[in-house]
């Protein structure tokens, strides 16, 4: 990489880029968006790219000889070599486009988990996993008789490593781990957590959904056999989400759906199925989200990766101080910014986090409020709901500073 | 700071610190429980009917949850005292918001409306016209 890209983001130039961010709310309040983890803001250049794919060359991929959807084709298939590059796997083979994050964690819970998970079979999460993960493996435990445990979360945030080096034993067959909390911000020690599923014979798939928009990210380093994220919390569209796999347990896996596009040779008696990633990519897949997706990958390339990282890095760090200055705010998650990702969740006192969120809305800052999909990791923090800012790379700590006087003028309501 | 939302006027706000009617009945008729799974708000009614069984004596709650679920069961129990059953089941939405007397935001309309469903749930379960266990106000609507 070079030197520029760990420059510090010019955060000027980039709000000019999303239009968003330029329009008011409420009473002509400004808009501070501060809700990143839910879904990030798109630049132009992504909306343009999906508007261009409409208006210049749509058409249905895989299976036209028409010009047009030769173009779309190859728009589709190079939207899997940019992403494959973007985290370091091998090659498209590896990528497979699901609608979302929790679409590839239910791809490979079906796929994998149902044909291969019997009684006497462990699967290991942590108590910080999304429903994404945390209800997928607990369903499919149910139907296979398969035990579905959870690594602790140490009152710090963080897991507790030793607990998990009891939990995965030889019986454990898949490690799922959420590589950057959602709700907390801890970046686990994911290359640590799959080398231990990888000492008992177990598979490891992290849920990158919150750790892809914000870090550089390199599959293979992590060793990951399964890695899944979002194109619309990194700029991307929704509707699109990436599964990646070792091409040899892609391989060896069933399909997850069955249709049109991934099938080879179709009898009335039988049926072969085509080359991966196509093989899980059944029906007409969502052309015009990956054509949106790689030009947001282009867009972060540019940005550089770890420059993204540090500027969430600096506003989280900007707002856990702030935060720190007053008693009635209570923090969940590392309130060290080490290994932290640019997230904070918290709770004012005697304000419900629902109130909260209202209040803010008032003053156009816009967070999450809820128990954002982590209800069992609220249920042991002991609270129903908390506040979430999330914060990506057009922030500033100005807006930071305008979520604390929105705190403050809740405090003064309900003191 | 002033900007002061107009979700939360001070008789909101009132109600919420200074809940009316906060406890147990010794004396009930019927209680009943409820939740609004997306906020965590929990609300539990007790309701005292008259002898002639058809008008409402005395209402009292307990819960936790957000200001605006609280507030909306505290103002609901002194308005429901003296009413009728069949005046209280016939209440809607609309008359939770005209009660509370601010703009209820959309997203927030099921933290208003669980005391009454509570409430109304109770009395229906009362009558034997239902089974349920708890109120949610999740597939409300």
């Amino acid at each position: 990489m070079g030197l520029h890209q760990s420059d510090a983001l010019d955060v000027e130039r980039i709000r000019e880029e999303f239009p968003i961010l330029d329009r008011e709310v409420g009473d002509g309040q400004p808009l501070v968006y501060l809700d990143n983890g839910a879904t990030t803001q798109k630049p132009d250049r992504v909306i343009d790219a999906i508007a261009d794919y409409y208006r210049t060359y749509n058409a249905n991929v895989h299976r036209g000889i028409h010009q047009l959807s030769q173009e779309a084709s190859i728009a589709y298939e190079e939207a899997h070599d940019a992403v494959a590059e973007f985290v370091g796997a091998d090659g498209r083979e590896e990528i497979v486009f699901t609608k979302n994050t929790t679409e590839a964690e239910n791809l490979v819970a079906y796929a994998w988990g149902l044909n291969e998970l019997g009684p006497g079979d462990e699967v290991v999460l942590t108590e910080m996993e999304h429903h994404a993960s945390l209800v997928t493996w607990q369903q499919i435990g149910e139907k296979t008789g398969a035990d579905v445990k959870f690594i602790p979360v140490t009152d710090d945030g963080r897991l507790d490593m030793d607990a998990a080096a009891e939990l995965v034993t030889d019986d454990t067959e898949m490690l799922s781990v959420v590589h950057v909390s959602n709700t907390l911000g801890t970046v686990n020690p994911a290359a640590d957590l799959v080398d231990l599923a990888h000492d008992h014979g177990a598979y490891a798939f992290l849920d990158g959904a919150q750790a892809v928009p914000t870090r550089p990210v390199d599959v293979n380093d992590l060793g990951a056999d399964f890695y899944a994220f979002s194109g619309h919390k990194m700029a991307g569209p929704t509707g699109i989400g990436v599964l990646y796999g070792k091409q040899e347990l892609l391989e060896e896996m069933e399909p997850y759906l069955y249709g049109g596009d991934m099938i080879r040779k179709v009898t009335f008696e039988e049926t072969t199925w085509n080359d991966l990633p196509w093989k899980f990519e059944a029906g007409t897949p969502n052309i015009a989200q990956a054509v949106g997706l790689a030009e947001a990958i282009e867009y972060l390339e540019e940005l550089g990766m770890e420059s993204v990282q540090r500027h969430e890095e600096r506003l989280a760090e900007y707002a856990l101080d702030r935060m720190a200055e007053f008693d009635d705010i209570e923090i969940y998650g590392p309130t060290e910014p080490t290994d932290r990702g640019g997230l904070v969740a918290f709770n004012l006192d005697g304000v419900h986090a629902h109130d909260l969120a209202s209040i803010m809305n008032d003053h156009g800052v816009a967070i999450r409020a809820g128990d954002h999909c982590t209800q069992p990791l609220h249920d042991k923090l002991g609270v129903a709901a908390s506040a979430r800012a999330s914060f990506y790379v057009y922030n500033t700590t100005d807006e930071i500073d305008a979520l604390l006087e929105a705190v403050d003028d809740a405090r003064q309501l309900f003191a | 700071m002033g900007m002061g939302s107009d979700m939360y006027r001070q008789q909101i706000l009132d109600h919420y610190k200074n809940p009316r009617n906060y406890g147990e009945l010794d004396e009930k008729t019927y209680t009943h429980a409820g939740e609004n799974p997306m906020c965590g708000d929990e609300i539990a009614i007790d309701v005292k009917l008259d002898d002639d069984e058809e008008t409402i004596e005395r209402v009292a709650f307990r819960g936790d949850g957000c200001a605006i679920s609280q507030a909306s069961a505290s103002m609901l129990s002194q308005e429901l005292a003296g009413k009728s059953v069949a005046e209280m089941r016939e209440m809607d939405r609309d008359d939770v918001i005209d009660m509370l007397g601010v703009d209820i935001s959309p997203m927030r309309v099921k933290c208003a409306v669980l005391a009454e469903k509570v409430v109304q749930d109770g009395a229906e379960i009362y009558e034997g016209e239902k089974e349920l266990d708890k109120t949610t106000t999740e597939d409300d609507e």
